[in-house]
């Protein structure tokens, strides 16, 4: 009997995480995807590439760090560019306060005084008082780490078919696994989009070995080093569907950001300006849903490269016993609740 | 009891800053509050055009919950401002209901008075039902109400700012003189036990969001609110005592007993 083969719609994060781990587990994959090149049209490239379960923790629900966490390990193993040097939390002395709290609600960090913050970040010195550190946490470019997996699935033999557009119920296979973001919305109607916003520029004034966040009472914000001089600034979180050009309300907030974190960043060139939707379920947790031959994977919600090997060993798992169902009669992965 | 709609419930709720929708639905059901604001400025470039307003799905969401839509003007910062804003919430909501937000500084989010009352007269006449959201300041509060406010909300503090209210004397006033107009605290509570102050001075309803939305459980949170504030309006209707310096035993002293032999 022919291998069973499995058709992987989407070429996001989600898709490309779902493929390896099903090539990984020596099924037949292939991948389409309907943009003409890696990350076209998709979400995953506007990310921020932190992998950051415990600060999200403080923020999101407890299933977010407990399946982020296992996730960093996977990423350094397939992608070794992913930077292991934690991630810092930082805020202006009038809102300490905030601070406080973001330590109260999460947990692996420790709390860093201006010596500290000197030691771990140079080009911060003297410019905050307190800090917390999260020595366990990573981060990763999105784009290249894309092209990485891209790559590893190459090695194996699992095409990618760009420029092709397929809905699921078209797709010829055994098993579908939907990963089309927002696109997928037709099957998923409690799929909403969450916009979120995002600035890349370069200085060569300043220099960040690892993400900052800057806790500020209307947005939070982050800054991550991507190497050469480019740091990616984000992202606004904004509950509208609307898709085009980044408003001058958020860029001004997220620049002022940068400026607030280092006055260098003000003589930064702006490379780029990007904007796009999260897909995101009522709850924000990612879910695999199942209707006939089709899994639905999606969900991602702003956690696209922390959460996406969680949901990738999900979907495999339920591909597996939709594949063997003689033998394994369990039904889909449930989501535990809080 | 805001312009001649009855409620049960005292409490309104904001719907931003939540964990996700699925927190906000169960927060709202654990809040019992019948009135949840919602701020058009969250919805960012769609203020600008028809084109965004499509399958707006946050929007749709709200609106399933089947409850009373009070769209706000939240970051306005300017009389324009907050008058285009509160003409797309009526198209978008259907509703003359408008929470006028005319913000004067940016750093503690302090309402600019002067542009709420101007804003306030150009709405009331074009129709609308303005809840402004004010300081205690009793002669603005008579300048909205001649504006044709017919619901006064003054701050308790700074919006976010957990502090509970800081002028309790001012609130107190505000109540005397105004006994016909319902008042509602906005902004500025943190704990529970603010929102039964507020409700133990007279006042009709509290509205809060950031003290449930960010608290760490939210849903618990909205409930104990929700018990406050019940707890609040019951203690100003069976008239609590006033304060008083000394000492007053709840049991007579004169001619208790005495026990054994000491």
């Amino acid at each position: 009997m022919a291998k069973p083969t499995i058709i992987v719609i989407g070429a996001g994060v989600a898709g490309l995480t779902c493929a390896l781990e099903l090539a990984e587990r020596g099924l037949g994959v292939e991948v389409v995807e309907r943009g003409h090149t890696l990350g076209e049209g998709s979400c995953s490239w506007m990310a921020g590439g932190m992998l950051a379960p415990w600060c999200e923790r403080a923020t999101t629900e407890p299933q977010v760090a407990e399946w982020g966490a296992p996730s960093i390990a996977w990423w350094a193993e397939r992608f070794p560019e992913t930077v292991r040097q934690g991630s810092l939390v930082v805020t202006q002395s009038r809102d300490l306060p905030d601070l406080t709290r973001f330590a109260e609600r999460t947990e692996r960090f420790d709390w860093l005084d201006a010596d500290g913050i000197a030691a771990l970040e140079p080009d911060l010195s003297g410019r905050f008082r307190r800090a917390l550190f999260f020595p366990d946490e990573a981060h990763l470019d999105p784009r290249r780490a894309l092209a990485a997996l891209a790559q590893r699935l190459h090695d194996p033999g699992v095409a990618i078919r760009f420029g092709v557009e397929l809905a699921p119920q078209d797709a010829r296979a055994d098993v579908v696994v939907d990963c089309r973001g927002l696109a997928a919305r037709d099957a998923l109607p409690d799929l909403r989009g969450v916009r979120g916003e995002m600035v890349v520029v370069r200085s060569p004034d300043v220099s960040l070995q690892r993400p900052v966040r800057m806790l500020h009472p209307r947005l939070p914000l982050y800054i991550v080093p991507r190497g050469n001089g480019l740091f990616m600034i984000g992202a606004t979180m904004i509950e509208s569907e609307r898709r085009g050009p980044v408003s001058v309300r958020s860029a001004v907030e997220l620049l002022n950001a940068a400026y607030a974190l280092h006055p260098a960043f003000g003589e930064a060139e702006i490379v780029e300006l990007g904007a796009d939707l999260r897909p995101a379920f009522p709850d924000n947790l990612p879910d695999v849903r199942r209707s006939g031959p089709v899994l639905h994977a999606n969900g991602l919600f702003r956690h696209g490269f922390l959460l996406a090997p969680a949901l990738a060993r999900r979907t495999a798992d339920a591909v597996l016993s939709m594949l063997q169902p003689e033998t394994n009669h369990a039904d889909l992965p449930q989501r535990r609740r809080a | 009891m805001f312009y001649g709609v009855d409620l049960s419930s005292r409490l309104l709720l904001g719907t931003a800053r939540y964990p996700s929708p699925a927190v906000l639905e169960r927060a709202i059901k654990a809040s019992g509050a019948e009135v949840v604001t919602v701020s058009l400025r969250r919805e960012g470039g769609s203020a600008q055009g028809g084109a965004g307003r499509a399958g707006q799905s946050f929007w749709q969401f709200i609106q399933s919950l089947g409850l009373r839509v009070l769209p706000n003007t939240a970051g306005c910062h300017s009389v324009k401002e907050a008058v285009t804003t509160a003409h797309m919430a009526r198209e978008l909501f259907d509703t003359p209901w408008i929470k006028l937000e005319v913000i004067g500084d940016a750093d503690t989010l302090q309402p600019d008075v002067f542009g709420l009352v101007e804003a306030a007269r150009i709405l009331a006449q074009d129709g609308f039902e303005v809840f402004p959201y004010t300081t205690e300041d009793l002669v603005v509060a008579d300048r909205l109400v001649e504006a044709g406010c017919r619901v006064l909300m003054p701050w308790g503090a700074p919006i976010g700012s957990a502090r509970g209210l800081n002028n309790v004397y001012g609130l107190k006033s505000l109540r005397a003189h105004f006994p016909d107009i319902p008042l509602v605290v906005d902004a500025g509570l943190g704990v529970p036990s603010h929102a039964a102050a507020a409700m133990e001075l007279g006042y009709d309803a509290v509205l809060l969001n950031t003290a449930v939305a960010e608290a760490g459980d939210p849903v618990e949170m909205a409930r104990a609110f929700a018990l406050a504030v019940e707890a609040g309006r019951a203690a100003h209707r069976a008239q609590p005592l006033e304060p008083r310096d000394m000492a007053q035993p709840s049991t007579p002293v004169i001619g208790k007993a005495v026990l054994g032999g000491i």
